[in-house]
């Protein structure tokens, strides 16, 4: 299985990506923001950082890289793109999901282990995982998702949500939601489900010494669907 | 030749900086403010001369990168 991660000028979470992508399998090539072409890959990786410094709106500038519109026109051809933290502010400004993320609800930067439930297992990020509530790492300062009444009607019409802050028994009450996003949502598929972006890092859970092994789980899960 | 264009948070999205804001200069005694929202200002120099033409040109901008239309409104406020 071929990856790609893309760096943009401030992305921090690269690397991380590369080595989990590698570890787990995947023959992965980074790839560089000025670049017309991707190569050929099974799935494209935004990672995590401050492209641009967090200029105008994070991912804004990101958004229209070159690079970008190889990766519209690969993620509209129905390749897998995932987009992590940084990622995903970059993938909510291209439209490819919809939605925004603001400011997070008390001005904090929000570095911490949290607890997501999947809740959406018809596609190939998470068919067949085996457990329903994963242990990842959030750090950012923007990642409130908000999104307009209808692109929400339109989200649980088409049943767009990837994973919800929950507790560790997977509670999705206000008080496990940690940067005040809409119903908690903590990450969203496209409507055909082969793109998706989420604000947690599960690149930073694949070591058990370091941190945790639900990344592990995540990534040894996806590359298996690919298969 | 120069066009401003300025940004707003549509009415419904939180803006908690803000809030902040708001708070903070309760603080300082200024009472009398109902709310406050946080928005950018850009001041563009065009090479367009034609006023007309010159405000197309930014509000093209605004559309594409400059407003994320979801959350923000956007106004062009004055052309010189």
């Amino acid at each position: 299985m071929k990856s790609s991660v893309i760096t943009f000028p401030g992305s921090n979470c690269d690397r991380d990506m590369d080595v989990a992508l590698s570890k787990f399998g995947f023959k992965n090539k980074m790839v560089w923001h000025d670049d017309n072409e991707l190569p050929k890959s099974d799935l494209v990786v935004l990672p995590g950082g401050f492209s641009y410094g967090d200029y105008l709106r994070c991912g804004s500038m990101a958004s229209k890289s070159k690079i970008m519109q190889s990766v519209i026109n690969f993620a509209k051809s129905g390749g897998l793109v995932m987009g992590i933290c940084n990622g995903f502010q970059i993938l909510v400004e291209t439209g490819l999901v919809p939605g925004v993320l603001l400011r997070n609800k008390y001005l904090e930067f929000i570095c911490k282990n949290v607890y997501v439930k999947v809740v959406n297992k018809q596609n190939p990020y998470f068919k067949n995982l085996d457990k329903d509530i994963l242990e990842l790492h959030i750090a950012h300062n923007e990642g409130n998702y908000f999104c307009t009444d209808d692109q929400l009607k339109e989200i649980n019409e088409n049943n767009q949500i990837a994973i919800y802050y929950c507790d560790e028994k997977g509670h999705t009450e206000e008080q496990h939601n940690p940067n005040g996003s809409l119903k908690n949502i903590a990450g969203i598929f496209n409507k055909e489900k082969n793109v998706l972006g989420m604000m947690p890092h599960p690149e930073r859970m694949i070591d058990q010494s370091l941190s945790g092994e639900d990344g592990s789980i995540f990534f040894k899960n996806l590359i298996n669907n690919l298969k | 030749m120069k066009v401003s264009a300025v940004i707003t948070l549509k009415k419904d999205v939180l803006d908690p900086q803000g809030k902040v804001i708001h708070q903070t200069l309760d603080g300082m005694g200024f009472k009398d403010v109902n709310e406050i929202r946080q928005g950018k200002y850009f001041e563009i120099d065009v090479k367009e001369n034609d006023p007309h033409k010159a405000k197309e040109i930014v509000e093209e901008m605004c559309k594409k990168l400059l407003a994320n239309l979801v959350i923000e409104n956007y106004k062009i406020i004055e052309t010189q």
